[in-house]
């Protein structure tokens, strides 16, 4: 045992954490970006400056085609924008809901602690498990569609409920409700709890406190889940790609599909604008949230 | 604790947000609950209701290998894999919680990246890595080439591969969870047994040996869970960030297109255990330590 006093410096301590980062963090995103610039044949990447990747991605956004729709690119943005923001408002309320229940309802701090790790349980589970865990409750012949036919609800089976954009959206609420509930519990149970002694005294209705004490003082869990959920779906590639059947775009499955087929600039080009338009996002989020504060 | 004197009237939406709970929690785990029943589906049954018989049919043929894929090697690789991403994630997290409580230069900024690292669209971070190591391979060709080692240069295939660019990006994903949860220990720790163990002349390995880390060893116990657990079911980091093996999680996304029985679920149900069981081992050795610590 070493009976020498240790005097290794904390940025000794932390080099071995802040290498993993370096390496494999930051200098991957900056040859993405570099990437993104270059030029590409069928065989391989060439070093040399263009912004050919970048006129593929936007051709034809400019105006409008003959069939009056948007180019690809724009289509393929507003149909994952319209699912994050499908997905960030159910598991908001939901997310909400449920942190709500936990942290005012239930008043037994052991229950409270039981309830919330049933809650995160499936996190650590297998992502793909629990999509594929739906196919018997919504496939043709699941039990939905068992009850739905044998109560005469329908005549044949509802073909949308799985491999469609229900089942995305589905899939996504399952898996990411759990990042919304754990920052919206955390910042619930860190209010004092005489503030809101003070509103039921101050004569404010169930609601009133709830809109004007607990909702601003959870801010920052809502924030924090919102941008946790809408980068995971903004990105996501796999949920898409097995509830969707393969079917739906989104703009991860088209980066995933372009470096699989080796076009790595392209990809890196398309990465680059969704990490643009995500950084957007957060932003935006952020000043929201200072916006309101001030008013 | 205040939060026991006082809740809002149980009178405004308990039961309602009782019921949104209770709904909540059968959305989580019924549909786990139905493929762990459907795994254990008879001979002739098929991937929906209703069963035909129990048997353990499918774990037979999972065992088997499924078409092209050799199930039991993939489970070996990824055991191997999140043992060694838990090993590290255990390792560098505690080091760098450490460090964090002292002076570090440039610790705001490290912080930053690891929000960043965490709310990073996966496909990003595996795209970056993919890229990084291809260069990498491009950049040892020629190298290899211009010192003329021709035999070296055949035999070099790729530097992409399990244990260089997929535990890379498994640790991208596992390590900023862990510093949190070093974050959250330290925020909650009391310097005063340290002070008296250095007061009492213990070295500051001592005092680490004896005081600190019996004191946090049940969350770093934690920090292994989730370091295993995270990499054991990535996907989309590991994605475009691995040569020409593949993890269990990625054969088993591949499988969803193709394999079209029961066995799929069994496999579900089999990696579902392993994860239970890495939970219950851990719950098991927190408390274990935390009792020992009295």
């Amino acid at each position: 045992m070493n009976q020498k006093p240790l005097s290794i410096s904390a940025n000794w301590q932390a080099t071995p954490y802040a290498l993993v980062f370096l390496l494999l963090f930051l200098i991957p995103l900056a040859l993405i970006l570099m990437v993104s610039f270059w030029n590409f044949n069928d065989y391989e990447i060439i070093p040399a400056f263009t912004l050919r990747n970048y006129i593929a991605i936007f051709d034809g956004c400019g105006s409008l085609n003959e069939y009056g729709d948007v180019c690809v690119t724009f289509k393929t943005y507003f149909a994952t924008l319209r699912m994050s923001f499908l997905v960030w408002l159910v598991t908001l309320l939901l997310g909400f809901s449920v942190a709500y229940f936990l942290a005012f309802h239930v008043r037994s701090a052991n229950v409270q602690t039981l309830l919330f790790v049933l809650c995160t349980i499936p996190f650590w589970t297998s992502n793909v498990i629990r999509m594929i865990s739906w196919i018997p409750l919504l496939g043709r012949n699941g039990l939905v569609n068992q009850a739905l036919v044998g109560a005469g609800v329908v005549d044949k089976p509802i073909e949308w409920l799985l491999f469609s954009e229900f089942s995305v959206v589905l899939a996504f609420v399952h898996l990411f409700t759990m990042f919304m509930i754990v920052p919206i519990f955390n910042s619930m149970m860190r209010i004092d709890r005489s503030l809101l002694e003070a509103a039921n005294d101050a004569g404010a209705s169930a609601w009133q406190t709830l809109w004007n004490v607990i909702v601003p003082l959870s801010r920052t869990g809502v924030i924090i889940g919102s941008i946790f959920v809408i980068t995971m779906v903004m990105g996501d590639f796999v949920t898409v790609g097995v509830m969707g059947g393969q079917q739906i775009a989104s703009v991860g499955k088209i980066i995933q599909v372009q470096t699989s087929a080796l076009q790595l600039p392209l990809a890196a080009a398309n990465a680059v604008i969704l990490l643009l338009v995500a950084l957007m996002i957060i932003w935006g989020l952020t000043r929201l949230v200072d916006i309101r504060r001030e008013l | 604790m205040s939060n026991k004197k006082y809740a809002p009237k149980r009178a405004s939406g308990y039961l309602p947000l009782l019921a949104i709970f209770v709904l909540f929690v059968i959305f989580l785990y019924g549909p786990m609950i139905t493929i762990f029943i459907l795994s254990f589906q008879g001979t002739d049954g098929g991937l929906t209701f209703p069963l035909r018989g129990i048997s353990l049919h499918w774990f037979g043929k999972l065992a088997e290998g499924l078409g092209v894929v050799d199930i039991a090697a993939a489970l070996k690789r990824s055991l191997l894999l999140g043992l060694v991403v838990m090993l590290i994630t255990v390792a560098f997290s505690v080091l760098a919680g450490l460090a964090f409580r002292k002076k570090l230069c440039g610790g705001n900024a490290l912080f930053y990246v690891t929000v960043a690292s965490l709310i990073m669209p996966s496909i990003i971070v595996s795209l970056g890595i993919g890229l990084q190591f291809r260069l990498l391979d491009n950049g040892m060709k020629y190298v290899l080439e211009a010192f003329g080692a021709t035999s070296m240069l055949e035999s070099f295939g790729t530097s992409l591969g399990m244990f260089t660019s997929a535990l890379g990006a498994h640790l991208t994903w596992t390590l900023p969870f862990g510093l949190l949860i070093m974050f959250a220990v330290f925020n909650r720790f009391n310097r005063a047994y340290e002070e008296a163990a250095a007061d009492l002349g213990a070295t500051p390995w001592q005092t680490f040996r004896f005081v600190v880390f019996p004191l946090i060893a049940p969350s770093v116990v934690g920090i292994g869970m989730f370091g295993f657990t995270l990499s054991w079911d990535e996907i989309a980091r590991t994605s475009q960030a691995i040569g020409d093996v593949n993890t269990l999680p990625l054969e088993l996304q591949g499988l969803t297109t193709t394999v079209t029985n029961p066995a799929i679920y069994a496999l579900g149900t089999l990696t579902t255990l392993v994860s239970f069981v890495v939970m219950g081992v851990t719950i098991a050795a927190a408390m274990w330590l935390a009792r020992k610590r009295k």
